[in-house]
């Protein structure tokens, strides 16, 4: 009698000792699923979601709190990923009207009107204008996002969204079509 | 001994053609346009300006970058633009272009050989980028990066002079006439890889270039080996297997099985880069099909395709479109302004009795003819289903990325399945996503960095702050100091400035004079008797001065 209760005292001691080790050693810090709900997301920081940035939406995704279908930019491409991620069903963005992903915009500055007040310097959240107090701005279109961010922080309006051109270094190769040949 | 490739055709060859006529001199065009964009890679940079004058071998396009190569000028004459211009790709878009108007008096820069056998292998190397030499098979790969294989032993190096692909022959009129030249060039690839054998692949259709070859490497201990013909035996991995019997793993590159292939027409270019001093300035074009007189031509880079069709005596009649490259892995084009680059080489003039037109397609009945004759033993049926539906990561499971895109299948398909269409499209479409995520990785890394900047930004502002006041705090204790109390005059005498200023400004507010000291101590009021709209010239002042004064430390 006395010896298995100190067997069992034993056993519980060691397994606890084990276990309390191993949740010190093998610990995860934050929410895994944060990672893995930001690595779907376009990382555009735009807020149109209704959260500081992608990290935020992230994080509610990852806690349920917020609907995977949020994300504008990515589109429906990146609302069906993220449902599919957390197992539920999708929901086309915008409420069923079927949004594609966007076109490739980036931002860009009329430099003739630019007053250099820095205002969409502090507006970008990817660092992606360059300039100085009443110095000239420009955007960097190879590290601009499209978020459109700087767009209303510009006092004089000199911020326009343009499209992406198709270049041939951008350039892809079409879906084939089988064209359907003129009735005679 | 000669082992086999998995699969593949025996389209017709369509090689009599053009394979009978010596390679024809092309008289200079007069003018000439050179894409900055002629290798994998990052393209060239223009080092040259509109109204330069350059000289014939001059190099007009830096290599920029590590896999990028440089581009030279055909001809000595004047630079007359650097803008866009049509070239031969698939899209059809216009690229960077340095345009020529040749001067007719082809003027050499001044062409020093490079004793290889001497030199540093960097050296050599380091010439090759800079005269612009790159892989003339078909892949422009910068010829400099593939001959140095780092810590990887090459044992054999593989000269490719198969030339698979029906019409074209101008790896089979180089072979013939300029055999000994080649020769030499794999020669300075041979020292730079120092591999244990050398062997020259070419497809026995083509005996006179085999026998040419062997007389020229007799007193070498490189080996001429004729190839039964068998499209694509001239794809890099498949004549690597045919020769050596060993298989280029899937996603690897022969240096990972020993092997290095290169085109014999980049072998003629390193010779003539390392031996005579010259770049990549020409090259050999077949053309062919629906012409008057079909014949192999040596061009400038830069040569409109156009003038290159009327040197073979003109399209005939019924020529409906011009293919470039060649009927299996060509690409169709119908601006005859585009010029010659370093990757074309061959046109073909098609009409619809060469090349009929392919029946409609119909639905894959799942024969496995495909499968058969894919020289990369893939299941062409599967990636065609997975790229039609767009399911990309399954066609990536099934090794998309290994086709070469020969076009065994689409040859053989009872269908009439366009399925390499389909296999470029689901490519393109996932290094399009493979770009965008590398792009999103980046902006994130970006945010993350700007949020810290923020936050030490502000944890910096408020030490600073703190300290100040610590110090007005102990000034206060030790009573007047006279620095305060001149600043406090100060201060004051600015108020009082401005407050006369406000009293001038309204008794002149029909003129609507704002100055920029009143925006500044009180824009609100200053703006408000002024019936400007508030974009302004006060409202910009005060903003750009409320700029200056966030900026400016507390």
């Amino acid at each position: 009698m006395l010896s298995a209760i100190l067997v069992m005292i034993l056993l519980g001691v060691v397994l606890g000792a084990i276990l309390g080790y191993a949740s010190i050693k093998f610990k995860v810090e934050g929410n895994p699923m944060v990672k893995k709900v930001g690595a779907v997301l376009p990382q555009t920081q735009c807020g149109q979601c209704g959260y500081a940035g992608c990290g935020p939406y992230a994080e509610a995704v990852a806690r349920g709190e917020a609907a995977p279908n949020l994300c504008v930019p990515g589109g429906d491409a990146v609302a069906k990923n993220l449902a599919d991620l957390l197992g539920v069903e999708f929901q086309p963005v915008g409420g069923g009207e079927g949004a594609g992903p966007k076109p490739r915009q980036v931002a860009f500055i009329d430099e003739n009107n630019c007053i250099g007040c820095t205002a969409c310097i502090k507006a970008c959240p990817v660092d992606a204008i360059v300039g100085a107090s009443k110095l000239m701005h420009t955007v960097l279109p190879d590290r601009c996002t499209g978020c459109e961010l700087c767009v209303p922080a510009c006092p004089v309006d000199c911020i326009s969204m343009v499209p992406l051109e198709e270049s041939i270094a951008n350039w892809k190769w079409r879906y084939p079509v089988i064209e359907i040949k003129k009735a005679a | 001994m000669l082992h086999k490739f998995h699969g593949g055709v025996h389209p017709p060859e369509h090689k009599a053609e053009s394979n009978s006529l010596p390679i024809g001199a092309a008289p200079l065009p007069r003018r000439l346009v050179v894409p900055l964009r002629q290798h994998i890679g990052a393209p060239a940079r223009p080092v040259v300006e509109v109204g330069d004058r350059v000289l014939k071998g001059q190099m007009i396009g830096a290599a920029d970058g590590f896999v990028s190569a440089a581009v030279h000028a055909p001809t000595s004459g004047i630079v007359s633009a650097v803008d866009l211009h049509a070239v031969p790709h698939p899209s059809g878009l216009p690229d960077l272009c340095i345009t020529i108007d040749a001067d007719g008096e082809e003027r050499w820069i001044e062409r020093q050989p490079l004793d290889y056998l001497a030199a540093d292998r960097d050296a050599v190397r380091a010439r090759l980028r800079d005269f612009g030499v790159v892989g003339l098979g078909g892949a422009v790969f910068p010829t400099s990066i593939k001959l140095d294989p780092g810590a990887l032993r090459i044992g054999t190096l593989v000269l490719n002079g198969a030339e698979c692909e029906p019409w074209i022959t101008s790896d089979d009129r180089l072979m013939r006439e300029r055999a000994a030249e080649i020769v030499e060039g794999v020669k300075i690839m041979a020292h730079l890889v120092q591999p244990e054998r050398v062997l020259i692949g070419i497809e026995d259709n083509k005996p006179e270039a085999v026998t040419a070859m062997r007389a020229a490497c007799s007193g070498t201990n490189f080996e001429v080996v004729a190839v039964p013909a068998q499209y694509p035996g001239g794809g890099e991995k498949q004549l690597i297997q045919v020769l050596t019997g060993k298989e280029v793993p899937s996603g690897g590159r022969p240096a990972n099985i020993g092997v290095l292939c290169a085109n014999a027409g980049t072998a003629y270019t390193v010779h003539r880069a390392v031996n005579h001093g010259e770049p990549v300035i020409s090259r050999i074009v077949t053309v062919t099909g629906n012409v008057e007189k079909p014949q192999n031509f040596e061009v400038l880079i830069g040569t409109p395709l156009s003038e290159m069709v009327q040197l073979a005596g003109g399209a005939k009649a019924g020529t409906s479109h011009y293919i470039v490259g060649g009927p299996m892995m060509g690409f169709d084009l119908n601006n005859l302004a585009v010029p010659v680059a370093k990757a074309v080489n061959c046109v073909i003039a098609a009409s619809p009795a060469l090349f009929p037109p392919k029946p409609a397609a119909v639905p894959c009945i799942r024969c496995g003819q495909c499968a058969e004759v894919c020289p990369a033993s893939l299941q062409p049926m599967e990636l065609f289903w997975f790229s039609q539906s767009r399911n990309f990561d399954k066609a990536r499971a099934y090794n998309l990325f290994d086709c070469i895109e020969c076009g065994c299948c689409s040859y053989v398909c009872p269908s009439h399945i366009p399925l390499v269409s389909y296999y470029r499209f689901a490519k393109s479409e996932i290094a399009a996503q493979e770009r965008e995520k590398k792009a999103a990785e980046q902006a994130k890394a970006r945010f993350e960095f700007k949020q810290l900047r923020e936050e030490r930004e502000k944890a910096e502002k408020a030490a600073r702050f703190a300290e100040k006041a610590a110090a007005a705090k102990a000034a206060a204790g030790e009573g007047d100091d006279p620095a305060a109390a001149a600043k406090k005059a100060a201060i004051q005498a600015a108020v009082e400035r401005a407050k006369a200023k406000k009293a001038e400004a309204a008794a002149q507010a029909g003129q609507c004079d704002v100055t920029p000291i009143a925006a500044v101590e009180t824009p609100a009021e200053s703006l408000s008797p002024c019936p400007l709209p508030p974009t302004g010239e006060g409202d910009l002042e005060s903003l750009r001065d409320g700029s200056l004064n966030t900026t400016e430390p507390p």
